[in-house]
């Protein structure tokens, strides 16, 4: 056992592996030695003194941290002798003597890692009796963080969070001995997206968040362990909730996916949740009175007759189904069997024109696993900034290129946020990203040192579009490229919720259940199931929009999905919702584009219903229930069970569980997969199989690249904070939202005479805006970069062509 | 009286008005043996060190060849001189930087070449601006000379030398804080393991750091020869020794001497006795962090490293503060943990709260609300900093910063232990009107 070494803890002798640090081998072995600052996913600073043990020497005894101390073989070490127990108690007593005692309006009161260890191993009473340190407290660092320096006892465990975990060192230690206090920089917030992990790993209440301050008592706290619904990196997640009402949401440590962190999206984002504009009740509409709240019958028979009688006339070509994202495997099953079975049509897309080919995001062999990432050599991001889009996996990225020593090339049209780790960055302008690749590909021109970094296994690429101009086969001929690469796996990126889940399930006009291909060799079983399918080619998003625009939808069904907001095109949306006869709307707010349907179904969301998601990976994990649903809101499947009763077809659905069994029957991807084995043994989650019917083998289509006639181009990408439903509701984030801007290379900038200008007008061929300038240097030549689905910025469309002119 | 030696301190003795020039220096024999160095190479020159027998002058009296035989062999090495003189009672470098700069560069190629360092750090205290003026002058002076910078004197060698000056902490005087603050990070200790700067120092790469007396004494040891060296000193204390002698004296201020002499020789001889005809009441030996000495136990011991160990203290630096019978000690005591707490990075739990605690009862004490419990209350605080409150400490903390503020503590309780009380029943300082 080479691998292993023989220590003594207080008497036991145990094998443990070689070089692992002593307080992580005891705790595996059942000795838990106290500590504060001290944290499995950080480096060791031992500094809090809480771990300190005795170990025995031939120079006598001698005082080290176990956190600082790696294992040896012989070592002998004491954890509770008396010396132990007196450096302990005196380490409480010290933290004690300035630490207010406050803990019954602290939040971290009964959760609290200090309080727990004075418990355990502190003195019983203070000899302090003079006056504590006093600091002004609370402080707000951030929108969302608030510090109260008092209570801090300066484990630097937030600190070293920022620069090694999260890369934005904007928190740190200042002034000394006595007086030293964490504090930002001046005029600079904590601005992180990450800052709620730091409230999370604070082992007392000196950082709290705004969303939960005050709240809750711990003990009150009703938890479930979910998967986070907001990215697609399957992030496990503690949903905690008090009172019926979602409270606080914690990140789980596993090691396939988030590793404990979450970014504040995901961690703040529950708010909409409980938001007093859920809707709760069905709503229909009529030309003079807008929408009046009915019952759940009235509402169901309205929509099943006008359904019916557009059915009995056109038939389902005329019916289409937008969204699906954000529901569950469970639902999105339902919706697509609906689809197919009750309205016979294959106009069904989850993907709100986000571009990429469904068979590329589902059905991808080669696929990867997110902890692939640790082991690669190399990693390349060509695609959405990680940072704004997919921000765990940015943070596992960051680790892999600064921790462990992976090669990183990043490819982008500006700066991201994995810029300053990245080995190599290529910018370009959207559109010649065919010309790039061309180069990367040969290993010539400006790509070549790129391609070296590329050369040796294993390799992983992250593909996916970097924004709404690029041409959405570039994704497909750069993975085409990726798996030219020794070793290489690929991760294709799309970020919309459970949009994994949604395709796998069907939600697109070419797929069925288990990633089967309409019209394939499963489609047969499928039909057989299902007792029918549709068999018409099927629109996506887009193709979609423009029939209903040109009068060839008669009726639309949107669930959660709002088109006017979420499709780039939001004009288009606009023209296609207002000509649809008979809109259709499953959700749980009144957006811009339920607004315009005729009959609203108010449905549970997510902390309100049980459930499977799919992940990047192809990860399937449950998502949990916590709370009930407002007023009278209902289960997606269930609404959909009793629409197509009314319309005649039985779909047989009782619970989203027997749902569940289905899939695992029907789709071939999904076999085994149950909600007893995820509860239980998989908590993890299992990784379906990669591939497909079809599996996408990365033909690349001919040079892509539709390029922009002018001389600018336009870079139309999502950030973190944008007015999204969920965001816009959930009110610690709707105010972080950086705004609609124009955002210039400062060359661009003056030759468009706009060097002083505040303002400018963009036009594109779909929309046009005025918008405040920003002159980012970071961003390539001729690339004019607007972030997407800002509050009150009118829809300016994809591009690529735009013009910018002095306003 | 106590002859005193004149090896580091020969040039500022005999040449008070030029001994920090190139010109003095090289009239006196100067870089003669640099270039000598140029030809050894590091192994001869490391057991010359070691042979030399030189303990480092910073403190904690390291045998400086054997550390710089520790060594790893990674590249680029460095060299970083340490210039942070700030324990209180301590100013001897300050004079070897300001009136002998030339004597340290040379040491510093010396070292430099024995370690095979192209790139080397002077790190001097931030409140030494005169010092740091002269020392960077002569480094000037040395550059133009070609006795730095690309190909020193003449030779293939490449070395270059960076003056930094610190801003102001103590702290930064401990070799792992001084590395940090090098590279622009707080001024804080680093672990002990891993971070040995002879394995990871200065920008994580092998690092020789050297206190600035030990290097000056380089130059004097390739010229006289390690034996000759050996045999200026007492037994294993090698070479002379630069005693920073304060306080209550009535010839304050620096002395190169021999080991070997006793406590009574330095402060009634060499020191010329206590001022105003008052009585010695209690000296600490070796710098703010040392435990202190008192004449019915202590005035007889010889000055030797181990003599002093072998008493409960230390040489350290080489600090003496004299203390005679108008100090109050609790005053004194409180002024030297104020100091420490002050000086305190912050970092370890103990060190951070435990030195700002023993402040505050000290001052409780000296201001008359002490309590009777208070005397048992500042030892048990002072053995959560240094475990049973042992010479050399058991720290509970990274460095030695905490566990040294607790040693006035120990002193007072043990040999004025009355003086306390005396605080406590009195309703404070039994010696005020005394005091001048």
């Amino acid at each position: 056992m080479s691998d292993h070494v023989t220590v003594t803890i207080d008497g036991r002798k145990l094998e443990v592996p070689a070089g692992e640090l002593l307080i992580e081998a005891a705790q595996e072995h059942g000795t838990y030695i106290p500590r504060f600052c001290w944290h499995p996913r950080m480096k060791p600073v031992g500094m809090c003194r809480m771990c300190l043990v005795e170990l025995e020497t031939p120079r006598g005894p001698a005082i080290v941290t176990a956190c600082t101390t790696p294992v040896s073989d012989g070592m002998v070490v004491h954890t509770r002798n008396e010396t132990v127990q007196r450096m302990q108690e005196g380490v409480l007593e010290f933290l004690l003597i300035n630490h207010p005692l406050d803990c019954p309006v602290c939040d971290r009161g009964g959760e609290c890692p200090l309080q727990d260890h004075v418990m355990a191993y502190g003195p019983g009473e203070s000899r302090f009796v003079e006056e504590k340190r006093h600091f002004e407290k609370p402080i707000p660092i951030s929108e969302l963080v608030l510090l109260d320096r008092e209570r801090c006892i300066l484990c630097a465990r937030c600190t070293r969070f920022s620069e090694e975990i999260s890369g934005d060192p904007l928190i740190e230690f200042t002034d000394r001995g006595n007086g030293v206090h964490i504090a930002t920089f001046p005029d600079l917030p904590f601005s992180s997206y990450f800052s709620g992990n730091t409230v999370q790993i604070c082992p007392v209440g000196a950082l709290t968040a705004t969303a939960y301050r005050f709240r809750a008592r711990p003990w009150d706290l009703e938890a479930v362990e979910s998967t986070c619904m907001h990215c697609t990196a399957g992030d496990r997640i503690n949903l905690q909730a008090s009172h019926n009402e979602v409270v606080r949401i914690l990140g789980v440590d596993v090691e396939p996916t988030n590793q404990g962190w979450l970014s504040d999206r995901c961690r703040f984002g529950f708010q909409y949740v409980g938001s007093p504009d859920r809707l709760t009740v069905p709503l229909i509409r009529d030309a003079e009175q807008g929408h009046t709240e009915v019952t759940w019958s009235e509402a169901l028979d309205l929509a099943a007759t006008r359904i019916g009688e557009v059915l009995a006339g056109s038939g389902g070509q005329s019916v289409a189904v937008l969204g699906g994202a954000r529901l569950t495997n469970e639902d999105a099953y339902a919706l697509s069997k609906f689809a197919r079975v009750v309205l016979g049509t294959n106009h069904v897309d989850a993907q709100m024109d986000d571009g990429l080919d469904p068979q590329f995001l589902a059905a991808t062999v080669d696929r990867a696993l997110i902890s692939d990432l640790d082991s690669a050599k190399a990693i390349l991001v060509w695609g959405p900034d990680l940072k704004e889009e997919h921000p765990t996996l940015y943070l596992r990225v960051r680790r892999a290129a600064q921790e462990l020593g992976a090669a990183l090339v990043v490819v982008h049209p500006r700066r991201t946020g994995l810029d300053d780790r990245a080995t190599h960055k290529l910018t370009y302008r959207p559109g010649e990203g065919a010309d790039l690749l061309t180069e990367l590909v040969a290993g010539s021109g400006r790509a070549s040192q790129a391609r070296q970094a590329l050369a040796e296994g294993p390799v992983v690429g992250l593909v996916g579009r970097t924004g709404y101009g690029e041409d959405p086969r570039l994704a497909e001929a750069v993975a085409a490229f990726v798996r030219t690469l020794p070793d290489a796996r690929i991760l294709p990126l799309a970020r919309r919720a459970n949009i994994y889940g949604a395709l796998d399930m069907g939600l697109a006009p070419t797929l069925l259940p288990g990633r089967v291909s309409v019209g394939g060799e499963g489609a047969r079983s499928i039909a057989e199931a299902w007792g029918g399918l549709a068999e018409h080619p099927g629109l996506d998003t887009r193709g979609i929009l423009e029939a209903a625009a040109a009068g060839d939808i008669e009726v639309l069904f949107l669930v959660g999905a709002d088109p006017l907001r979420d499709v780039p095109d939001g004009a288009l949306a606009r023209r296609a919702l207002e000509r649809v006869p008979f809109v259709v709307a499953i959700d749980q707010f009144l957006t811009d584009s339920s607004r315009l349907a005729d009959v609203v179904f108010c449905a549970d969301g997510f902390a309100e219903k049980e459930g499977t998601v799919t992940n990047l990976e192809g990860r399937v994990q449950k998502v949990n229930r916590i709370v009930p649903g407002p007023g009278q809101t209902r289960p997606d499947w269930s609404i959909l069970d009793d629409l197509a009763r009314r319309l005649g077809v039985e779909l047989g659905f009782g619970s989203a569980e027997a749902i569940s069994k289905e899939i695992a029957d029907v789709a071939p991807a999904y076999r085994g997969v149950t909600w007893d084995r995820l509860d239980w043994e998989e908590r993890d989650g299992i990784v379906v199989p990669d591939g497909g019917e079809a599996p996408l083998r990365f033909v690349p289509a001919d040079t892509p690249g539709t390029r922009a006639g002018g001389d600018l181009v336009l870079h139309l990408a999502r950030v973190m904070y944008d007015d999204g439903v969920t965001v816009r509701h959930s009110p610690s984030l709707a105010g972080l939202a950086p705004g609609a801007a124009v955002h210039l290379h400062p060359d661009d900038a003056a030759r468009l005479g706009l060097a002083s200008a505040e303002t400018a007008r963009v036009v594109t061929e779909q929309g046009e805006a005025t918008l405040p300038i920003r002159l980012d240097d970071t961003l390539h030549r001729g690339v004019v970069y607007v972030p997407f689905n800002q509050p009150g910025m009118p829809p300016l469309g994809p591009g690529p062509a735009v013009t910018v002119t002095p306003a | 009286m106590t002859d005193q030696l004149r090896v580091i301190t020969r040039r500022m003795v005999e040449h008070p008005a030029d001994s920090h020039t190139l010109a003095r220096y090289e009239a006196t024999g100067g870089y003669r043996q640099a270039r000598r160095a140029l030809d050894m190479g590091r192994d001869e020159l490391v057991e010359l060190v070691k042979e030399s027998g030189l303990l480092g002058r910073g403190g904690a009296a390291f045998p400086a060849g054997l550390k710089w035989s520790f060594l790893a062999p990674a590249r680029p090495a460095y060299l970083v001189v340490n210039a942070d003189e700030s324990e209180p009672g301590t100013f001897k470098d300050r004079q070897l930087l300001e009136r002998d700069p030339h004597q340290l560069v040379e040491g510093m190629i010396i070292a430099a070449v024995a370690n095979e360092v192209h790139h080397a750090f002077v790190y001097v205290r931030g409140e030494y601006p005169k010092p740091a003026r002269r020392l960077q002058r002569a480094v000037d002076e040395a550059y133009t000379a070609g006795y730095l910078g690309e190909g020193i004197f003449g030779s293939d060698y490449d070395l270059e030398v960076t003056v930094h000056l610190g801003a102001g902490a103590y702290i930064c005087g401990e070799e792992t804080a001084l590395i940090n603050s090098l590279e622009g990070r707080r001024g804080e200790p680093r672990l002990k393991p891993p971070y040995f700067p002879a394995a990871k120092g200065l920008y994580m790469m092998p690092t020789i750091v050297n206190n600035v007396e030990t290097v000056s004494n380089l130059p004097h040891i390739l010229e006289m020869g390690p034996e000759a060296y050996k045999a200026l000193g007492h037994e294993a204390d090698t070479g002379s020794f630069l005693f920073s002698v304060s306080g209550h004296v009535n010839r304050p201020g620096n002395y190169e001497l021999p080991h070997g002499l006793t406590w009574r020789e330095l402060i009634y001889d060499v020191a010329g006795g206590i001022r105003d005809g008052n009585e010695l009441k209690t000296w600490i030996p070796g710098g703010a962090s040392a435990p202190w000495f008192v004449p019915s136990d202590h005035l007889d011991l010889p000055i030797t490293k181990d003599a002093t160990a072998k008493a409960g203290s230390m040489l350290g630096s080489g600090a003496v503060v004299v203390m005679d019978d108008t100090t109050c000690v609790v005053r004194a005591a409180e002024r030297i943990v104020r100091f420490f707490a002050h000086e305190s990075c912050g970092q370890c739990t103990p060190c951070r709260e435990g030195t700002t605690w023993l402040e505050m009862i000290l001052r409780r004490i000296e201001s008359g609300a002490g309590r009777e419990v208070d005397v048992d209350l500042l030892l048990e605080v002072g053995g959560n900093i240094s475990v049973g409150l042992a010479w050399p400490p058991r720290m509970t903390t990274i460095c030695p910063l905490g566990p040294s503020a607790v040693s006035p503590i120990i002193s007072i309780t043990k040999y004025f232990k009355d003086e306390v009380l005396a605080h406590i029943h009195g309703n404070g300082c039994p010696l005020r009107g005394a005091q001048r």
